[in-house]
């Protein structure tokens, strides 16, 4: 394990640092040799997924050229990773130096369970907690099997935060529905995109969680401003937030 | 780029009470679907072995519907060919008028929707019933269908009730499923008994033993095709599959994947015509040789209308059939839609949220949200991006390659939002805050934060 990049979304270096800093501080609790490269911006997925392909193509390759070199990239986001992994190469065409860069770019729970090997968390979580399973990270990098499909199931983020003491993850209905952000479309199609939102918090709520917890902040935000218009007591935390506190060991 | 989709699934979600109803209703019919895919311990081999047979099949499409064509005419069906819907609607009139026919009782095809053959021969002075129980409502309505595979699912009860009433003479106020079914049922009868052709759509086309199948729950295609002595029956050229031996893999995949049962109530094999009848198959290409020859869309022509994609589809869900320019709503119809016109149904792969369930509910494994995505670039690229939006992307995009300028504006935009909120309400930023508020602006980014933190 060598030098680690993280790779922090311009939505959450702007609007939710702490969420970068859980995810920094889990990593080094893990004594995991990191850095935060100055020059990151964005990865391009907005444009990429608006079909301004044309817009996001420099900021892939700003992105190989900011995290080449590194032996791994963490992010404490599924969305943006899937973006790197699986889309830069239909939008700047396969290369050696994407080869390198995507194969070794990691979701913040993947890179926690299957390549440090985390199998301790030792912490503590007393509340009731609701998994929100964030759409790319489901189904684009399968941190979990989604209910679609019927092979057998696993799910790293609960993995993850199971072991917490007083942790009561909460069964919901409708196990991973959209929450209805998606990127561009919560603007484009702003009716559909705030009743699926409010729908998923119903679901929490009617499991009985104080605590949405979830591995994308963009999902998170969305949720987080129906739920604070509404004045609901409901909460959002990343996973990352949550492992802050414990001690995490191979 | 119009908002057609936007503006009809606002509309459609004001009536909220009724919007919940709907999604609950299609929702019902995704766990159906999944209590009957997770009886089935290989579904996700079936799933690969579906998905590679049909990209076989697709791969010499051309040969299969020869062998198919061969195979047929030895059985004595009368195999033609119709380029586009035009064509396809003559040929169907044809046959008809030539035989003196007035009346046909039709089962469910979504290609003669798309063709547009209801309006085409009645214009010419046929009537054309549809016989399957969630069509015939619709048509009596006057309505198009909201969903391939339950056409009338957007009507409660009661609405069915009215619209006998008014159009079957029943009694006023019915609202009963099993009364108001008798009360079709009966009504259908007399058609049948009348009609003297049955016209159906074709489920699957076996290339190697030359018959078609035709799966319904209603036994309707049989009764349409079994009284009068002509049937006609038409495809589009996807229909095809190599070999019958292969149908299972299909057959076990569509029943549980449309409506969660383990297999549809009929499933019938048409190897040749009633003694002393007629029995023709129209093969349709109506675009589908242009989106065979274009990757990735290919894929597209796998599909086999179980109608899954709808019903797990979240946007679907909460915007009815009826919010989609074209005539098979949902993940699919968003995909084939565009591919015939880009501009009138541009709204539809933006109306996804790209969470991916199609995909990996499809039963034959299309990559659906991928084809939306791609798609999208190709409205792009087609100049039907409004310029807000495009000139929106083209700022982002220059302003994130060039990191002080980013960390500058961003800066600025947290400023503003904590000192003058009322200063962004424009834009994109309006929008969101309509039913939403943004998140707090923190003082300091991340980056500012984690240098104090220590490298």
């Amino acid at each position: 394990m060598g030098k680690v990049a993280l790779f922090i979304p311009c939505y959450v270096d702007q609007f939710y640092p702490r969420v970068g800093l859980a995810a920094g501080r889990v990593l080094r609790g893990l004594g995991v040799d990191l850095e935060f490269p100055e020059d990151q911006t964005c990865c391009g997925q907005p444009m990429y997924n608006s079909g301004c392909a044309d817009d996001a193509r420099p900021l892939a390759e700003r992105f190989l050229r900011v995290f080449g070199g590194y032996d791994a990239v963490v992010a404490p986001s599924g969305s943006c990773v899937s973006m790197v992994r699986l889309h830069y190469r239909e939008l700047i065409g396969e290369s050696r130096a994407l080869r390198e860069v995507a194969s070794r770019t990691y979701e913040l729970c993947e890179y926690l369970v299957d390549v440090l090997g985390v199998k301790t968390v030792d912490g503590e979580f007393r509340h009731r907690v609701g998994l929100h399973k964030s759409c790319h990270g489901l189904r684009e990098l399968r941190l979990g099997r989604d209910s679609e499909r019927m092979d057998p199931p696993w799910d790293k983020a609960r993995q993850l935060l199971a072991p917490l003491r007083g942790i009561d993850l909460v069964e919901i209905t409708r196990a991973d529905e959209c929450c209805g952000f998606g990127g561009t479309f919560s603007v484009n199609e702003e009716a559909v995109s705030c009743s699926m939102g409010r729908d998923r918090i119903a679901d929490h709520e009617k499991a009985g969680a104080e605590v949405i917890a979830g591995y994308d902040m963009s999902c998170l935000m969305h949720l987080e401003g129906l739920l604070r218009r509404e004045q609901k007591p409901l909460k959002v935390m990343h996973v990352a937030e949550i492992l802050e506190g414990a001690r995490l060991a191979p | 780029m119009n908002t057609f989709h936007a503006d009809r699934a606002a509309a459609f979600l004001e009536d909220a009470p009724h919007a919940h109803w709907y999604d609950t209703a299609v929702w019902f019919m995704r766990s159906k679907r999944d209590h009957a895919a997770g009886a089935v311990a290989e579904w996700e081999r079936l799933r690969d072995a579906a998905s590679g047979l049909k990209a076989h099949a697709l791969s010499d499409l051309a040969g299969y519907l020869e062998e198919f064509e061969k195979n047929a005419k030895a059985n004595g069906i009368q195999v033609h060919w119709a380029r586009d819907g035009e064509e396809h609607n003559r040929i169907v009139h044809e046959i008809l008028a030539a035989r003196g026919v007035k009346l046909v009782a039709k089962s469910k095809s979504m290609l003669t929707e798309e063709c547009g053959l209801n309006p085409y021969l009645e214009s010419r002075g046929l009537e054309i019933v549809d016989t399957d129980l969630g069509e015939r409502i619709v048509q009596l309505a006057g309505e198009p269908p909201s969903h391939i595979v339950m056409p009338a699912i957007h009507r409660k009860k009661e609405s069915i009730g009215e619209l006998f009433h008014e159009k079957l003479q029943t009694p006023a106020g019915l609202s009963d499923p099993k009364t108001l079914t008798e009360a079709a049922r009966q009504h259908l009868r007399k058609k049948f008994l009348g009609a003297q052709a049955g016209l159906s759509g074709v489920n699957f086309a076996l290339a190697d033993t030359g018959g078609i199948v035709v799966v319904t729950n209603e036994g309707n295609a049989d009764m349409g095709t079994s009284l009068p002595p002509l049937h006609v029956a038409s495809m589009g050229v996807e229909k095809v599959i190599p070999r019958a031996a292969d149908l299972g893999v299909f057959l076990r995949l569509l029943a549980r994947s449309a409506t969660g049962q383990p297999i549809s109530t009929y499933t019938t094999h048409f190897h040749g015509p009633l003694r002393g009848g007629e029995l023709h198959v129209v093969i349709v290409d109506n675009g589908r040789s242009q989106i065979l020859a274009r990757e990735p869309f290919r894929r597209s022509l796998a599909c086999i209308r179980c109608g899954a994609c709808l019903n797990t589809c979240p946007v679907y869900r909460r915007s009815g059939g009826y919010s989609y320019s074209y005539l098979i709503p949902g993940p699919i119809g968003s995909v084939l839609g565009p591919l015939r016109d880009a501009e009138k149904h541009g709204s539809l792969p933006f109306a996804s949220s790209l969470c991916g369930s199609c995909s990996d509910v499809c039963p034959v494994q299309i990559d659906l949200h991928h084809q939306l995505l791609a798609l999208r670039e190709e409205i792009v690229g087609k100049g039907l991006l409004p310029w807000t939006k495009r000139l929106g992307m083209k700022l982002a995009g220059l302003v994130l390659r060039h990191p002080t300028l980013y960390r500058l504006a961003a800066a600025l935009a947290r400023r503003t939002l904590r000192s003058a909120p009322g200063l962004v309400q424009i834009g994109p930023a309006a929008t969101w805050t309509r039913q939403r508020d943004l998140p707090e602006p923190p003082r300091q980014s991340f980056r500012e934060l984690w240098k104090r933190e220590g490298a």
